[in-house]
Parts: C-alpha cells; sequence; structure tokens
C-alpha cells in the first residue's frame, strides 16, 4: 500500500503496511538513521522525531496517523557539513558518549526551542524527561540545549528558519 | 610503584592450606594485569616480554601501523569504541606519536582479518594496553621513518626532527615526507623496547580535548552504528524465545507464522528459534504471535530473598585476598557492618544487535561485542566451522558497560545466516529481551569489621565479600545462549574469579589505605542462581561502597572529620593529592553540617589498587516524606597518569558518578521464581532529567609522563560511598543495603523520629 | 425569585425588595459563618508531641493524600504550589509545612481543628472547598491532633504560593459563607452497631479524611456534592471517578481483595491500573497500616455489592478478525500503536498487567477514561511500582483516537459499542494533562 509521508519538508511515497511504526519506515524505507529502537514503547525517546512539531514517539506512530502531517528528524535539522544550531551546541559541548540517544534528544530540545526559545532549567529537565540516556551524559545534554537557546537568542530572525528546505 | 606497596608486599603472610586458595598480588608488574582484565579469552600469549602494552602479543610494527606512498597512515587497535572515546584517543595516541595531524590518520577498530588481537575492551585497560602499544610501535616507526631519511641524506639521525605535518626535516632545512620514505620501508619487523618517546613538553594533541571523531555523525544521522548497517538483500530477523533466561515457550505454532505474507522463513535449530523476513515490522509481527504462548521454566528456580539471604544460603569456597597480622595498640571501639547490592541490568540503550553474512564457506559478523576475537571462537564453535573462515568485524552500538546481550546475538545472527547461505541477516533483540536474556551484574554482600585504638587509628580490618563470578564472557559456542538451545546442547561453563590485582568480585576488596591487621577474604560462589557476567566496575561498586562507608562510620566513632581519617591513613601521595583536590574545590573544610535534611559525603578509590584515582565529594538535601534524596553539587577529582584527552576523561568521571547514582539509589532487578520480572523500563527505572544533580564538576589532577591509567570505571564506587555518607551526615541514619530507595529512606527517617 | 412587572412603580419595588433580601441573606450567612482571627503562638517544639502521636498523624496523612495536593511538582512536600484546576478557575494549594511565615507553624491546635472542621483559616479567612472540609469535619478530634503534630514535626519550608486565578466574582471569599451554609455539615462520624469494626473503620475513613466522595460523587453546578447519589460517579482532573456504589457496570467483580490489592498497589490483574489522581492517591495508601487499607476495601465493597454476591471474573475476550473489518484504521493503528504493550503475545502480558478485555476502563459505560488514557497516559507515583503508558495526545487526532476506541470496544468486549467517541475525545483531550 503505498502512503504519501512528508519528511523533512518533502514528499515521500512508502510502501509499507499502515500499521508499521514510523520508526521502521524512517530507517529502513527512507534509510535515515537519526531515530533508534531502544525499545518500542514509548519508554525511552531513541527514536524521538517532531510531527507537527511535537515531539512524538515514532516507535508507537504507525504511518496510518500520518498522512498530512509534517514529520521532523534529526537530518532535516543540519548535515555534518551544515549543522543546525542543535546540532552544533552538542557538538560544542561534546554532548555524547555512546551517542545512541543523542538524536532523540535533540528532536525533543528542538520541539521545546521552536516553540519556547528562553526556556529555564526547570523547564528544560522538565521537557526532557521522557528521554533516557543511560551514559549519563545528562549534565552536557542540558548545557547543550541552553546553549542552544542562547546561540539561538543571538541569531538575527532571518536565519532562525526551518532548514528542512535546505536539507530535506 | 610507590613504596607502600613494596612495604605491603612484605608484611604480607601467605596462607596455604586445605581448602583456601591463595592469591599474589605481584606489583609494579605489567604482565599481572592481564589483557581486557581478565575477562574472556584475555588474548593471545606472550611473544615478548620486554615490550610494553600489547605489542607484547603482537610485536610487528605493520600489526598496528601501515603508512601509503601518500602518507596516508592507518592504525589498527584490537580495541572498540564503546562510548568512551577510545577511538580519538589513541588516534591522539597514533597522532602525537609520529607527530602528524590527527585528522591523517585512519584508526581501524578490532576485526579479526585486520586487527591484532587484544582480548576484550573491558576492565579500563584499552590506554595500557593499547594506547601504549600504539604509543611504543609509532615511536619505533618515527625512529624507523628517521633512519631511513638520516640514510639518504647522509648525517646521524638524531640530527633529524619532525615538523607536525608528516615530514621528516634534517638540520639544513631538507624535508622528505613520511609517504616517501615509507614506500621504501617495510614496517614488518618487530618493535624494539627502550625508543624514546617524545617529550611532553612538546605535546601537539595529546593532552588537548580534541572533538571526539565520532560524534558529529551521530548528532546529524550518519550511520554509526551496527543497528544502521544495510547491506544488499540483507533480511531482519527476530529471535523467538520465553521471557527471560531459563524460561522456555510452551507450544508454538510454526506452520501458521511461516505462511504469513513477508515471513521468508522460521529458522530453528534445536531449542533455537528464529524468524525471517523482508520487512522488519514483519519479522516483529511474526515474533508476537509465536511469542503468544505460556512459558514453563527450564532451570532452578530463582530463589527470592534479599541478596544477603541468597548469597550466603550459596556453598563457596573461600579465597583469601588479603592477610595480615601486625602488633597494635588495643582496640576501644569497633565498627560492624554489612552491605550489600541487588542484581542490577546494564541497561543498554539500545537493544543488542548484530549482522551476520555466511556466503562461500566464510562467515562475517559484525558485532558491538567488546570481544571480537571472542565472537569469532564462539560462532567458529557454534555454527562448526573452522576458525579460519569465520570473520569478526567491530561496528559500535549503544553503551554495553560490560557483558550485555552482545555476544548472544552475534551468535543467533550468525546461526540464521547459515541456515540462509548468501543473505546478510540483521538480528535485532526487542527490549524485553535484553532485559530478560541478558547477564546481569551479580547481586552481592559483604560482612565487615573493624575496630580503632585510642589515637583513632584503625587497629584492625576484616573484610568478607560473597560475590558470584563476574566474567562470564563467552569463548565457545557454551557461553552464548543459542549454545544451550541446539542439539547437541554445549555445556555452560563453570564461572571462574578472576585472580587479585584486578579480581572481580574481590576488585578493590583490598583498601588502598595503609591499615595493620588486614582480613580480605572472598567467598566465591560458582553457582549461579540468576545469569551474571561483568558490569562495569565489578566487585568495585559494592567493594568501595561498604569501604568508604565504614570509613565514615570509624570517623564518626572516633569523632574524627571523615576527610581527616581517610588521610591519616593513607600514604599513596597520588591518592591522597585526589582527596585533597576533591575536597577543597567543594569546599569541604567550609561544608554546611549535616542539619537533619542536609548533608555532605565523600569517597575515594584506586581503580583495582592500579587504575586511576578517583575523589568524590557530594551534598544531598533529603525529602523524608517523599523518601528522596537531592543531589545537588557533585565534585569529583581524577588522577589519570598521562592525559590523552582532558574532556574525554571528565566525560567518564561525568557519566560514571551519574550511572553510579541511578544504580546506587534506584535500580534493581526483580524476578519471581519463574522469571525476571524487570523486562522494560517501566519495571526497572532509572534516572531521569528530574533525577540527576544540580551541577558536576570534574577536576582533574595531571601527571604528565606517568603510565596511562585506565579511567572509565573508577568514579563508580567513590559515588556510591559519597552517596550513603551524605545521606549519613544529612539525617544521621545508615543505609547499607543498594539500592537506597524512597520506600528504605521513608523507613530508616521514620524509625529515626520514632526514637 | 420571581421578577413580575406588573405595573410601573410597583415593578421597581420589587426588584429593590429582592435585592435587600439577597443582601440580608448574604449578611446572614456571613454572620452565621464569620470567625475570628486566632493568635499565632510560638511554633510548637517536636518535644510537644509523642512518637505515637506523629506516627498515627502520618498514617493520617496518607490516608488523606494531604502531600498530593499540598506538593507540587519536583517541590518540597507539604510546601504547597500545585495548580489545581476547578470548573471555577486554578487555586494554588498552601504550604502545610510548620513554617512560621508562610507555612502554618504559628498556627495553633485550635486554628489547626477549625481550618479542618469549618474551613476557616488562622486569621478567619475562609478556605475554598478545594480542601474537603466537608469530610475533614468528621474526623475525631484524636486523629486531628495526630495529623497537628505530624504536620508540625515536618521539616519547615519557606514557599509561598502564587496567587488563584478564580473566575472574578469567585474570588471573593465571603461568598464561600453562603456555600458552607448549604454543604457543610458537620456532623461527627456515627458508627453503625449492625457493621464490623472494619466496616466502621472503613465508612469513617471513606467519609472522613479519605474523602473519596469528592471525585466519586456527582457534583452541582457550584461545586457541591450532590444529595442523595454519593458515590455515584464523578469527576477529577478530566478523569471519570467511577462510581463506587452498585451502578457501577462491574460492582459484582470487586471483591474485598480486589479493591484492597488495588488501593495498596495501584493495580489489579482483573481491573486496571491506578491511573489520573487515582495513581497517587494509591502510592499514598501504600504506605498506611494494611488494616485501615482492608477497612477501607471492606466498606466500598458494601456500598458496590451489598448483596455479597459472588466475584464473576469476565471473560477474556478478543474478537480481533470483526474488529478489524468493522475498524480497518482502528486496527491499523492499534496494530502500530497499542499492540506492543496490549497485543495478546506482548510481553507485558506475562507480567500480570491488565488485559484490556478485563480493563475497567474498556468496560465502563463512557469512553471516557478510555480517551483520557490515550491522551494522558499513566504515569507511576514513584518509578517501577506500577506499569507506565505513554502519551499519545501529540500524535492522535480526535478522529484517530475515536476510531482506534471503537476498534478496542469491538475487538475486547461483548459490550455495546460506545456513542459519541468524537465529542468525548475533543473534550477529554482539552481537560488533558
Amino acid at each position: 500500500m503505498a502512503i504519501k509521508l512528508h519528511v523533512n519538508g518533502q514528499d515521500r511515497i512508502v510502501r509499507s503496511d499502515p500499521s508499521t511504526p514510523l520508526l521502521y519506515v524512517l530507517r529502513n524505507d527512507l534509510e535515515l538513521n537519526g531515530a533508534k529502537y531502544g525499545c518500542g514503547l514509548g519508554q525511552c525517546g531513541a527514536c524521538t522525531v517532531q510531527v507537527d512539531g511535537n515531539a512524538a514517539f515514532s516507535c508507537l506512530t504507525p504511518i496510518a496517523l500520518l498522512e498530512g502531517k509534517s514529520i521532523r528528524t534529526v537530518e532535516g535539522l543540519g548535515t555534518a557539513a551544515h549543522p543546525g544550531v542543535v546540532q552544533r551546541a552538542f557538538e560544542l559541548e561534546q554532548a555524547a558518549q555512546c551517542g545512541y540517544c543523542i538524536a532523540g534528544m535533540i528532536m525533543r530540545a528542538q520541539a521545546l526551542l521552536d516553540r519556547e526559545p528562553d526556556p529555564s532549567d526547570a523547564e528544560i529537565r522538565a521537557h526532557m524527561q521522557p528521554n533516557l540516556c543511560r551514559c549519563g551524559t545528562h549534565m552536557r545534554i542540558l548545557r547543550a540545549i541552553r546553549r542552544a537557546s542562547e546561540m539561538l537568542k543571538a541569531m538575527p530572525a532571518s536565519k532562525k528558519g526551518a532548514t528542512d528546505e535546505r536539507h530535506g | 610503584m610507590s613504596d607502600t606497596g613494596e612495604g605491603l608486599l612484605r608484611r604480607r603472610a601467605f596462607l596455604a592450606a586445605g581448602a583456601l586458595v591463595v592469591n599474589f598480588s605481584l606489583r609494579g608488574n605489567a604482565r599481572a594485569q592481564l589483557s581486557g582484565g581478565g575477562e574472556g579469552s584475555g588474548g593471545p600469549a606472550v611473544v615478548d616480554p620486554k615490550l610494553i602494552g600489547d605489542l607484547k602479543t603482537s610485536p610487528l610494527l605493520d600489526s598496528w601501523i601501515r603508512i601509503d606512498g601518500a602518507g596516508h597512515v592507518t592504525v589498527f587497535t584490537g580495541k572498540v569504541e564503546l562510548g568512551q572515546g577510545i577511538r580519538t584517543a589513541l588516534i591522539q595516541v597514533a597522532a602525537e606519536e609520529l607527530d602528524i595531524a590527527p585528522g591523517t590518520i585512519e584508526l581501524v577498530t578490532a576485526d579479526t582479518a585486520r586487527t591484532p588481537d587484544e582480548g576484550l575492551t573491558a576492565g579500563s585497560h584499552s590506554m595500557q594496553d593499547s594506547g601504549r602499544a600504539i604509543q611504543n610501535a609509532a615511536a619505533n616507526v618515527l625512529a624507523l621513518l628517521k633512519r631511513e631519511a638520516a640514510r639518504r641524506w647522509g648525517v646521524a639521525a638524531d640530527s633529524l626532527s619532525t615538523n607536525g605535518q608528516g615530514e621528516i626535516l634534517s638540520g639544513d632545512a631538507r624535508k622528505l615526507s613520511y609517504g616517501s620514505l615509507a614506500e621504501a620501508l617495510s614496517l614488518h619487523v618487530d618493535a624494539v623496547p627502550g625508543v624514546p618517546l617524545r617529550d611532553p613538553g612538546t605535546y601537539r594533541t595529546m593532552g588537548r580535548s580534541l572533538p571526539r571523531v565520532d560524534i558529529l555523525a551521530k548528532l546529524t544521522g550518519g550511520a554509526s552504528y551496527v543497528q544502521d548497517m544495510r547491506l544488499p538483500g540483507m533480511l531482519h530477523a527476530r529471535v523467538i524465545r520465553g521471557p527471560s533466561y531459563g524460561t522456555r515457550l510452551a507450544t508454538i505454532d510454526i506452520e501458521a507464522v511461516a505462511r504469513l505474507p513477508g515471513v521468508v522463513k522460521v529458522v530453528r535449530s534445536g531449542q533455537f528459534l528464529a524468524v525471517v523476513a523482508e520487512q522488519e515490522w514483519t519479522a516483529i509481527a511474526a515474533m508476537r504471535k509465536l511469542q503468544a504462548s505460556d512459558f514453563s521454566r527450564t532451570a532452578t528456580p530463582i530463589p527470592s530473598g534479599t541478596s544477603r539471604e541468597i548469597m550466603k544460603a550459596l556453598p563457596t569456597r573461600e579465597i583469601v585476598i588479603l592477610d595480615t597480622t601486625d602488633a597494635v595498640a588495643p582496640a576501644v571501639a569497633s565498627v560492624k557492618a554489612n552491605y550489600s547490592r541487588p542484581w542490577l541490568h546494564h541497561g543498554s540503550i539500545g537493544p543488542s544487535c548484530a549482522v551476520a553474512k555466511y556466503q562461500d564457506g566464510i562467515m562475517t559478523v559484525w558485532s558491538h561485542s567488546q570481544g571480537i576475537f571472542d565472537v569469532r571462537r564462539v560462532v567458529a564453535d557454534l555454527c562448526e566451522l573452522p576458525i579460519e573462515q569465520v570473520h569478526g568485524i567491530h561496528a559500535p552500538g549503544s553503551g554495553c558497560y560490560g557483558q550485555n546481550g552482545a555476544d548472544d546475538v552475534a551468535a543467533d545472527a550468525a546461526l540464521v545466516a547459515k541456515a540462509m547461505p548468501g543473505r546478510p541477516i540483521r538480528l535485532q533483540w526487542m527490549r524485553e529481551q535484553e532485559q530478560g536474556w541478558e547477564p546481569l551484574g551479580p547481586g552481592m554482600v559483604t560482612d565487615v569489621e573493624a575496630s580503632l585504638d585510642a589515637n583513632h587509628r584503625i587497629v584492625a580490618w576484616n573484610y568478607a565479600v560473597w560475590s558470584n563470578p563476574h566474567n562470564n564472557r563467552p569463548v565457545g559456542a557454551g557461553g552464548v545462549i543459542a549454545g544451550g538451545e541446539v542439539v547437541p546442547p554445549h555445556p555452560v561453563p563453570e564461572g571462574k574469579p578472576i585472580p587479585m590485582p584486578e579480581g572481580d568480585g574481590s576488585r578493590n576488596s583490598n583498601p588502598l589505605y595503609v591499615l595493620p591487621n588486614v582480613h580480605v577474604r572472598y567467598h566465591f560462589a560458582k553457582d549461579m542462581p540468576v545469569r551474571v557476567s561483568a558490569l562495569r566496575s565489578l566487585g568495585a561498586h559494592l567493594n568501595v561502597f561498604s569501604i568508604e562507608s565504614t570509613f565514615d562510620e570509624l570517623a564518626k566513632a572516633a569523632g574524627v572529620d571523615p576527610l581527616a581519617m581517610r588521610l591519616s591513613h593513607m600514604q599513596d601521595e597520588r591518592a591522597r593529592a585526589v582527596m585533597q583536590t576533591a575536597a577543597d574545590r567543594f569546599g569541604w573544610a567550609h561544608r554546611r553540617k549535616g542539619d537533619g535534611y542536609r548533608g555532605c559525603g565523600m569517597g575515594f578509590a584506586r581503580y583495582k589498587n592500579i587504575g586511576a584515582y578517583c575523589a568524590v565529594v557530594l551534598e544531598v538535601e533529603v525529602d523524608a516524606d517523599a523518601g528522596r534524596i537531592r543531589v545537588h553539587r557533585v565534585v569529583a577529582a581524577v588522577d589519570s597518569g598521562t592525559v590523552v584527552s582532558p574532556d574525554g576523561i571528565r566525560n567518564q568521571i561525568e557519566g560514571a558518578v551519574l550511572q553510579s547514582l541511578s544504580w546506587t539509589m534506584t535500580e534493581q532487578a526483580r524476578f519471581d521464581a519463574l522469571h525476571r520480572r524487570s523486562f522494560d523500563w517501566s519495571a526497572y527505572p532509572i534516572h531521569r532529567f528530574e533525577d540527576v544533580p544540580g551541577s558536576v564538576e570534574v577536576h582533574i589532577v595531571e601527571r604528565p609522563g606517568l603510565p596511562f591509567l585506565g579511567t572509565a570505571e573508577a568514579g563508580q564506587g567513590p559515588t556510591a560511598a559519597a552517596l550513603a555518607n551524605a545521606f549519613a551526615d544529612a539525617t544521621g541514619c545508615r543505609l547499607r543495603d543498594m539500592p537506597l530507595s524512597a520506600e528504605k529512606v521513608r523507613a530508616v527517617l521514620a524509625a529515626r523520629d520514632r526514637a | 425569585m420571581s421578577m413580575r412587572l406588573v405595573r410601573p412603580g410597583g415593578g421597581r419595588r420589587v426588584i429593590w425588595l429582592g435585592l435587600v433580601v439577597l443582601l440580608l441573606g448574604v449578611l446572614v450567612a456571613y454572620a452565621a459563618t464569620w470567625r475570628p482571627a486566632i493568635e499565632p503562638v510560638a511554633r510548637p517544639l517536636p518535644s510537644a508531641f509523642t512518637a505515637a502521636q506523629v506516627e498515627r498523624g502520618s498514617a493520617l496523612a496518607s490516608l488523606g493524600s494531604c502531600a498530593v495536593c499540598h506538593t507540587s511538582e519536583q517541590g518540597a512536600t507539604f510546601a504547597g504550589s500545585r495548580a489545581l484546576p476547578t470548573p471555577f478557575g486554578t487555586i494554588y494549594t498552601t504550604n502545610i509545612t510548620p513554617d512560621v511565615r508562610t507555612g502554618i507553624g504559628a498556627w495553633s491546635r485550635e486554628a489547626f481543628h477549625r481550618a479542618m472542621k469549618v474551613g476557616v483559616s488562622r486569621d478567619g479567612h475562609h478556605l475554598y472547598p478545594a480542601l474537603p472540609y466537608v469530610h475533614f469535619t468528621h474526623a475525631t478530634d484524636e486523629d486531628l491532633d495526630a495529623l497537628y503534630a505530624y504536620f508540625m514535626t515536618r521539616r519547615a519550608i519557606e514557599a509561598t504560593a502564587p496567587a488563584n486565578r478564580l473566575i472574578p466574582p469567585l474570588g471573593f471569599r465571603p461568598l464561600l459563607a453562603g456555600w458552607k451554609l448549604l454543604f457543610l455539615r458537620q456532623t461527627p462520624f456515627e458508627p453503625d452497631p449492625t457493621r464490623s469494626a472494619a466496616w466502621n473503620r472503613g465508612a469513617y475513613l471513606v467519609d472522613g479524611l479519605g474523602h473519596c466522595a469528592a471525585c466519586h460523587s456527582p457534583l452541582d453546578l457550584i461545586g457541591g456534592e450532590k444529595r442523595g447519589v454519593a458515590f455515584a460517579g464523578g469527576e477529577a482532573e478530566g478523569w471519570t471517578a467511577p462510581p463506587l456504589d452498585a451502578t457501577n457496570p462491574r460492582a459484582g467483580t470487586w471483591s474485598v481483595n480486589a479493591l484492597h490489592d488495588y488501593l495498596r498497589g495501584g493495580i489489579e490483574p482483573h481491573h486496571s491500573v491506578a491511573a489520573g489522581p487515582m495513581g497517587p492517591v494509591t502510592h499514598e495508601l501504600s504506605q498506611v497500616p494494611d488494616a485501615d487499607v482492608s477497612a477501607i476495601a471492606v466498606y466500598v465493597a458494601s456500598l458496590m455489592n451489598p448483596s455479597e454476591g459472588v466475584e464473576h471474573a469476565v471473560d477474556a475476550v478478543d474478537r480481533a478478525v470483526p474488529a478489524a473489518a468493522a475498524h480497518p484504521r482502528g486496527a491499523a493503528i492499534f496494530a502500530g500503536a497499542c499492540a506492543g504493550c496490549h497485543e495478546p503475545g506482548a510481553p507485558m502480558g506475562h507480567e500480570g498487567r491488565p488485559l484490556l478485555s478485563t480493563a475497567t476502563t474498556v468496560l465502563a459505560n463512557s469512553p471516557d477514561n478510555a480517551l483520557q488514557a490515550m491522551f494522558s497516559g499513566i504515569r507511576s507515583p514513584e518509578d517501577g511500582r506500577t506499569p507506565y503508558m505513554p502519551s499519545f495526545r501529540d500524535t492522535l487526532t480526535d478522529d484517530q483516537a475515536a476510531q482506534l476506541a471503537a476498534y478496542i470496544r469491538l475487538r475486547f468486549t461483548n459490550l455495546p459499542e460506545w456513542n459519541g467517541l468524537r465529542t468525548a475525545a475533543s473534550r477529554a483531550r482539552a481537560e488533558a494533562n
């Protein structure tokens, strides 16, 4: 069955059963590595992507739910050559150990910064709660999000727009 | 080595009688430091004991370093990237000793066809084993390049220098690139000992915090993990088992599932069962159908009770770790305490995964196991292939923190691949399979009794620890789950203790403090009621918790400051420096006094007494009604010898602190008689963002020129102890059985308030 | 009051008369319920109380779930500042730690008793019935003394709650006078001699400190519990609080043991996980003496099942094929979003977690709680005790939630389909947290 998904600014046609969780479609059909399998139960957030701007567990979101919705993955924020603001902040803070949770962390953080560009530390902690990190990188992740917020505040408004037009 | 070590050795008395087995503690002898920390097969035999690190077992220079005509350098290591930053650190080491830019180096990690066998990446041994080997191999290679340049120019080799850009320079400004020199050389020669290393004063790379070479890809969706591999024609597999180790599903309607659209094959071999499909989601759905069945237990029932009840009921043999007898002043006070920790999950965020392909008689396995050469041995054994026909390649997974499901999944994937020649097979465990089947960190208990004289000096120290083996690393098919499922099944090997100085349950059971009348006993229980193997820091987590908690209890009995108590019994200068640094940076001298709710505590250990030194000081605030311990501030100090990447060290210690706080405060694997109950994050919660400390600082005590010391596991024990000590300072109550859960906190504080 | 404009001049007089009567009514109510300020006292020392009192107070505070309302997210216990959404606006709970300036540290025993029994603060102002003093008023003096001992020996935390944000006229506290006249019955608890000690204990706890009826009874427009239909069901924070009487559709399955296990453990395998506000309530009840939880179970069982009928377990229903045929979209959503936990064969099934076919929410007459579970998820008040369910609010539209609910109802029950799912979904989403 052909289903049209709007991923990172582009329409993509996938041929998967409508019950297939977005996670497997992203990884296997579209060959996007960012979202990861961690539990498939909505408990760890390694699969986090943005759906219409909200952080969502792609492991629990069948593509049947996604017609007409806008999906963004970490690949839609930037590339290694041109990283997005949040990715750049994580790189500067070296906010990763094994790195497996990090793409999910970035997407959840992006969802926060999209609607609240200047969150308090308490708000950041509360917002990031659904995402697990087992290596104990939390302090760096919090610093990276704080840094991204500062970088965003310092940017001229014209540059802050979504990067997915360029990097679908 | 410090004088302290030799002094202790002379005073040590060895007992040899009957059922006792004596452990030697060889100080300052690198051979006693087993490759990979003594876990797994430990690597190949020593060829040249005069060489440094794993050059001993792989002395040929081109095993480690190759340079092509264009000057591109390839470095080979038998160690692997686990998220600890070793890839970048080893590149820095090589770049430094070769005096070239790190960006020109390609590092190849464990590959049975291409790299040396360095045993496991475990036990915080990578810098000692591989780092030093690469450092010395690089020095050897540079010496050969200089010698060749000297020959061509007709000058003395020691008149030549390097400029950090891959060029040798003569005194009169002539230049030759490494590439042009290497073309004329063979590096297929043995390393020689004693080649001088670069002067740390001239370092360009080592000692700096280079951005890790792997992080940017992980931030931007680059293919970084074994889970990201996509090979042409690859199929997706899921293994079908009961809910946890020692269980089996009852009825399985294989025919119905094999007929499901998209299912390519159902692979059976004895009890081993896997379903293979073109689409991953199809494989998962088919797996769920096959698992909709009752299960029964195949092993003996899991005993119920606390760690103490379970461990003390097991038959053990006693291993003497330390026994000294000294004349001392009479004791005026004593502290007697028992400590414990439960079984713990590794809790890898990404459940284990492997890719395997069997083609033209060659089995290739991509795995995130810490021991790729052992994976090769296991797969050869299980699939009944000659070892030369099995090729193991490391591909990173998520953090493993010891032996998780990686080796089992590699074997599972290989079995499936063998049944489907020509098709790459990607086999991924589900979350509940990782939780249910991986080996756990062993539950352990300790009994401690120590006494003080009238001058607040410790005069006797009696310590006993009970543990299962921590080293059940698979070295043959019997060590993996599939090995027990095929017919005939491979027997599970008996777990053996790792001898000191590494130790396993005994790791860090011998205090670094200078103490008289020390009696340390290891009650080794080979029968494992629960499947266990190595979890980061092994026995050090509980042993350091026990020793450092006892030190605080002794300090309290003596009316002495906990830091002063430690310093007055510690002669190792580096240990003293680390404790003092952490204390000073924390503001220990003018810290807030425990007021019933807030308090401060410290913990110290030198990992294995031969690894990195780490002291942790932290401040807590306790909410008695919620039972919640909030950690406000953590200050750690670490001495890792020569520092390759300061930020890498800080990252490792920060991570160790947070992980240990989660273990110590919150975590506990759960069972009933039939199976494990802690099958997902809901049933096995770990710390989340709301639980982590307010702040964590790590201060590095620099020791340029001293040997590298493994740091990855140095923080676990001191953090656990610091937490318990801070809680005691805050509330006046001691908690000795991990986890220091909300329920226990409420209970002990309610009891305090009743009294 | 009728306003009959019979004739000019006479009509205006009627209006004026009506207003005077109303004003007099308010004044009478105010006078009847007015209380003077009670002088602040020096904060009592812990030695003023016995350990037994404090321990008893601790259990009573858990039975009353005081910490649940009087603690904010990540805040210190009892320090208040939790936002309570009510139909009348948002109320922030007060600091009930013994801080002298911002808490109740200067409250005498009398002031505390008065607040709990008649809803008047130490300084004389009326308290909003968000504090359920209509129930606390039935507590014995001995129990109130124990609570006082407990609160006075907690850690004093300095914290002031944000100002309440109520619909404008309701910020005028004297209006509460009238409310109290209508709803506050200061009757002491009267044990029933024909019932067991456990039943009476349960009745005392449920009707008093437990304040169960505050959620489990229908409320009228001004937030008072409707008379004559106590325990006929209510709602709290977007969740339906099911009836605790015989009108509960599964009343016959709630044995004393089942109720006890649910209340104490937060989960009952043949019913449900404690969701929404019941999660924290059961967490509190896990910390009280077991005999008290049993007593509550005995009492509630008697309300639900007065004839003490035999518990009949519901058969596990799974009509996957017809349900998928009737609701193909719901089936696809279920397979992708829910099956990992809720499909037969999912690992949760081996762990004694409730099946959908026996879940209270799925068998209820109204789909409200099923939809609320989808939108709010289920949090465990203390990690690891009870299962966790993620929220699907951001990925399910109201339409999709309705389809999913219809599929689940048809697949896992033999009961009539739910009506008005689309509207119910919108309503549930609006109240989701």
